[in-house]
């Protein structure tokens, strides 16, 4: 915990879930309505971001025909991963909805990711270069899971016109699931369907995250002897956590993109 | 929940992030690796071909060496029919060499003996009139008795 002033317990956690805000307006940190930015969630979502595909980007120059070293292997392992899962859930290959799967697994998870580092580490190292608050965790910031759900929602609406026809898309959403003589309730239940999508990729992310983050911080608030055991079975299990968040977020982006481009 | 402009930026990151795996990063390895794939099946194929082929030569070599066998088997029996055949030419050669040998032989005898049988008719002749000349002195004419005497001579 800080070393000058001990902070309450509230003030820790407060503390904990403030994101480094930048106010648009003044350009000065501080919170400025929606026209404010998180830099540390763009920050450590940018970095990972980079770190991904500079690495993957040097395999793929490098790679050979021949047997595949060790980095390479996991390069392939990956893609031919998310290639599979696209083959199986979206019905054949595609090269635009296999690298978004890719990028969106690698991606979350290595965002999720950061949240197996103590959770003390990331903002005490800001704050000796005077950065008043900081939050490791990109994922733990619903503007990002919202901006890969949203994201991911103008695919969907893109590819249910792009594939199946504008007029197709519009005849499906008046005469589905009650016929024609029921249309406003058609209309009404494909509206909502669509719009439960990417509300509950981006919340179902944020929250298994969020909630992740917070215990963390609780533990780290327990005397010092017990946050070892503790931190480290919940860290364990949080590994699979995060894993299966960041699967589930790919898989479920393929399966929506595979249901949009077929007709019902 | 407080939703503000870093969605916008977020967004702009996610689009340009897929946009360079897209471009950059999936197709390079997905080509390598359709590439390794197919290297693979190749190598696969050739190994199978080349285990048909060497499978059709060591059969080819047996029908060989099985041939090859059989011919000398054969050459051997030609070669002992033949060498039996000469032999008994070569029997029977002698055989009739032998024989005719033995005719001349037996002629050259029968010759000899008629020559000798002849020689001594004459001697015989000659010693019956030497004594028979004694016997009777001068008073046989030799030629008168000539006839009587040649009629002797053929039946002894």
């Amino acid at each position: 915990m800080s070393a000058d002033v001990a902070p309450t317990s509230a003030e820790y956690i407060q503390h904990h879930l403030q994101n480094l805000s930048l106010n648009l307006h003044t350009m000065q940190l501080g919170n400025g309505g929606f026209w404010t930015l998180h830099l540390d969630t763009l920050g450590v979502s940018i970095v990972l971001g980079l770190l991904f595909l500079g690495s993957f980007y040097v395999v793929a120059r490098r790679a050979t025909i021949g047997v595949p070293g060790g980095f390479q292997n996991f390069v392939e392992i990956m893609l031919e991963f998310a290639d599979n899962q696209v083959k199986e859930m979206f019905g054949k290959r595609n090269d635009f909805v296999g690298p978004l799967a890719l990028t969106i697994f690698i991606w979350v998870f290595l965002m999720n990711f950061m949240d197996l580092l103590p959770v003390d580490l990331l903002p005490r190292l800001m704050s000796m270069a005077d950065v008043p608050e900081f939050r490791a965790v990109p994922t733990t910031d619903p503007n990002l899971t919202f901006a890969l759900s949203i994201s991911v929602f103008f695919l969907l609406i893109y590819y249910n016109f792009k594939v199946k026809g504008f007029k197709t898309t519009i005849k499906e959403m008046c005469t589905h699931p009650f016929g024609k003589y029921l249309l406003p309730f058609n209309v009404i239940f494909r509206l909502i369907e669509e719009i439960a999508k990417p509300l509950s990729l981006a919340l179902r992310l944020f929250g298994n995250l969020y909630a992740g983050e917070l215990i963390f911080i609780l533990i780290a608030l327990l005397p010092w002897w017990s946050q070892w055991p503790l931190g480290f079975a919940w860290a364990v299990f949080h590994i699979l956590i995060i894993t299966l968040q960041a699967f589930l977020f790919m898989i479920l982006t393929i399966v929506y993109l595979g249901m949009a481009s077929e007709a019902h | 929940m407080n939703l503000n402009a870093t969605l916008l930026g977020q967004m702009i990151t996610f689009a340009l992030f897929v946009g360079f795996t897209m471009k950059f990063v999936w197709p390079h390895l997905m080509k390598n690796m359709e590439k390794r794939r197919k290297k693979i099946a190749d190598g696969l194929a050739a190994a199978e071909q080349g285990h048909r082929e060497l499978e059709m030569a060591r059969r080819k070599a047996t029908d060989m060496l099985r041939d090859a066998k059989a011919d000398a088997a054969d050459i051997m029996d030609k070669a002992h029919a033949r060498g039996n055949g000469i032999l008994e030419d070569a029997k029977d050669h002698a055989r009739s060499e032998g024989a005719r040998m033995m005719e001349l032989a037996k002629q050259d005898i029968e010759r000899e003996g008629n020559k000798a049988k002849a020689q001594l008719r004459k001697d015989v002749v000659k010693v019956t009139m030497a004594s028979a000349e004694k016997i009777l002195e001068r008073s046989i004419d030799e030629s008168a008795n000539q006839d009587i005497l040649n009629k002797a001579i053929s039946e002894i």
